[in-house]
């Protein structure tokens, strides 16, 4: 059991959701932050001061996964969020101690896989 | 401010008054417009603070105009400063005001107007770090000492005016008046603490263009509404305000280019600004292919100044100066070379073969900034030894929202927890004091 963590381009989440639905990976969360990965800095203009932006927007996937699906979840973040640019993030594979699923108390494997519908 | 061609008319001229009431209305609509402009350039914390210096400015400006400042800029007096004949609203009534066919109660409340929007301009020198309370008193005073000597000096038969100078619509006391203020305010406030150490940066361009775009609005009253009638000069005055902006936009866009390949927004909303400032003066008086002359070089100087101000240690904090006080300063001497007989009716510039004109033009662009200046300067010390003018830099880092008035501008909700009533707000509950 692995907890999955993807820093992806915000233009791209789209194309991620798309690739982890197509490769059967369920429950998800998403949220917006802030890195740097020695993409080059954006300049912008506000009247007479020009700054250099030294953060970029970016979004971070926290997957958790059975050990089995730890290689497909994988393949749909590169497959998705690939540009070939500089920028274009990271994938962090961590182990994961314990999952419990609120509503039913289910534990570990059965608390990350999806249910059936 | 141009003369109507009903001058010295006895009798009120319906046409005349019914434009004159919707004028008003919409010059008075520019200060609201400048409390968003001003919103949206400066960060979000101190989004309401900065809007209130303009509502404030409407709430003081207007009683010390009724109280004392429209007598000292319209009363009979010397070529300094009116009398106090008009003080307290003393003799405002229905019967026309002098060399105007309009209610003097109208004139009145037209530019009582002006005065407001002149004092919220120069609360953009001071925005995210000024105290609210010591704004409020500097705004009063600043009215009356500042607006109503210049405003006097302009249009209500001072000196400036008995000499000669065309100024249609303010670029005395409204334009250099607020602009060269602007740069004594800053000085004597001094920079935000963490001016030229960290980027402080607009927080909504949005703001930022709708602002410009209600005072573009506004000032078709404030230009049109200078002629006080629906004769030529106001006519030429309002269609000479959507010329001139609308080429200093065009010549902004390219200024941009130049500089960094992209033409940008608040560039833009700055820019309406500058053009609409720099035919203030000159409204009534030029052609209009001079009007759209004025925009392209009334855009250059404004533009130098945006670029070289923030490299210097003066945080004059939404370029006050360079919106107001230059580009009023390039429009009134540019009526000096080109005021045209035929379309003003009062006088020729300098390539019309009057030289003397810009002479006259030359001594306001020296001596309403001189004042406006010096003035400024003193009145903001003397504020200053009394009480502190400026926030902690603890609050500063707050914001002026929380500190100041006890408010957010993008409140989330989140953590929030409702108390019943106020008294359990002071009895029961400790709160902490930003």
């Amino acid at each position: 059991m692995k907890l999955v963590i993807a820093i992806v381009r915000p233009e791209k989440v789209n194309d991620v959701l798309e690739a982890l639905y197509r490769a059967e990976v369920g429950g998800i969360s998403m949220s917006r932050v802030q890195g740097h990965g020695g993409e080059l800095d954006r300049v912008e203009t506000y009247r007479g001061t020009t700054v250099k932006m030294g953060l970029s927007e970016k979004v971070r996937f926290e997957v958790a996964v059975s050990d089995a699906f730890v290689q497909p979840t994988i393949d749909a973040f590169c497959a998705g969020a690939r540009t070939g640019e500089v920028g274009d993030g990271k994938i962090f594979v961590v182990p994961l101690e314990q999952a419990v699923r609120i509503r039913t108390g289910e534990t570990d494997e059965a608390a990350v896989t999806p249910v059936e519908k | 401010m141009a003369i109507s061609e009903l001058a010295m008319s006895a009798h009120v001229n319906a046409g005349d008054t019914a434009w004159m009431l919707v004028a008003t209305a919409m010059v008075l609509l520019m200060t609201p417009a400048l409390g968003l402009f001003y919103a949206g350039l400066v960060r979000s914390k101190n989004t309401l603070n900065t809007f209130m210096m303009s509502i404030g400015a409407i709430a003081v400006a207007t009683a010390t105009w009724a109280a004392i400042g429209y007598s000292l800029a319209f009363a009979k007096g010397n070529g300094f400063i009116g009398g106090l004949g008009h003080a307290f609203m003393h003799g405002v009534a229905f019967a026309p005001r002098a060399g105007t066919a309009i209610p003097q109660l109208l004139f009145f409340a037209f530019q009582a107007t002006f005065c407001i929007v002149t004092v919220a301009l120069v609360s953009g020198a001071v925005v995210e770090r000024m105290r609210f309370g010591p704004f409020l008193l500097f705004a009063a005073l600043w009215s009356v000492l500042v607006y109503a000597v210049l405003a006097h000096w302009s249009f209500g038969g001072g000196w400036l005016q008995a000499h000669g100078t065309l100024d249609f619509a303010g670029g005395v006391p409204v334009e250099m008046g607020s602009g060269f203020s602007a740069l004594a305010a800053a000085l004597v406030v001094g920079a935000r603490k963490d001016y030229g150490r960290q980027a402080l940066l607009p927080h909504n361009a949005v703001y930022v263009l709708l602002g410009a775009g209600l005072l573009w609005f506004g000032w078709f009253g404030f230009n049109g509404g200078s002629g006080f009638s629906t004769g030529h000069s106001s006519v030429l005055a309002f269609t000479n305000t959507l010329l001139t902006p609308a080429c200093t936009l065009a010549v902004w866009f390219v200024l941009d280019l130049l500089r960094g390949r992209r033409v940008t927004a608040i560039g833009a909303a700055t820019a309406i600004i500058v053009g609409c400032v720099a035919i203030t003066p000159a409204g009534g008086y030029i052609s209009p292919a001079w009007a759209m002359g004025l925009g392209v070089v009334a855009a250059l100087p404004s533009y130098a100044i945006i670029l070289w101000r923030p490299r210097t240690r003066v945080d004059e904090t939404l370029d006050v100066l360079a919106a107001h006080g230059t580009a009023g300063l390039t429009g009134i001497l540019f009526i000096g070379f080109v005021a045209q007989l035929a379309w003003n009716g009062k006088a020729n510039g300098l390539l019309y073969g009057n030289a003397a004109q810009l002479g006259h033009q030359a001594i306001a662009a020296l001596a309403g900034p001189a004042y406006a200046f010096a003035a400024t300067f003193l009145l903001l010390r003397l504020i200053g030894v009394f009480m502190p003018l400026r926030a902690t830099e603890h609050e500063e880092a707050l914001g002026m929202d929380i500190v100041q008035h006890g408010e957010e501008a993008y409140a989330t909700g989140e953590g929030a927890i409702l108390l019943s009533t106020e008294a359990a707000l002071e009895d029961a509950i400790p709160v902490a004091q930003p």
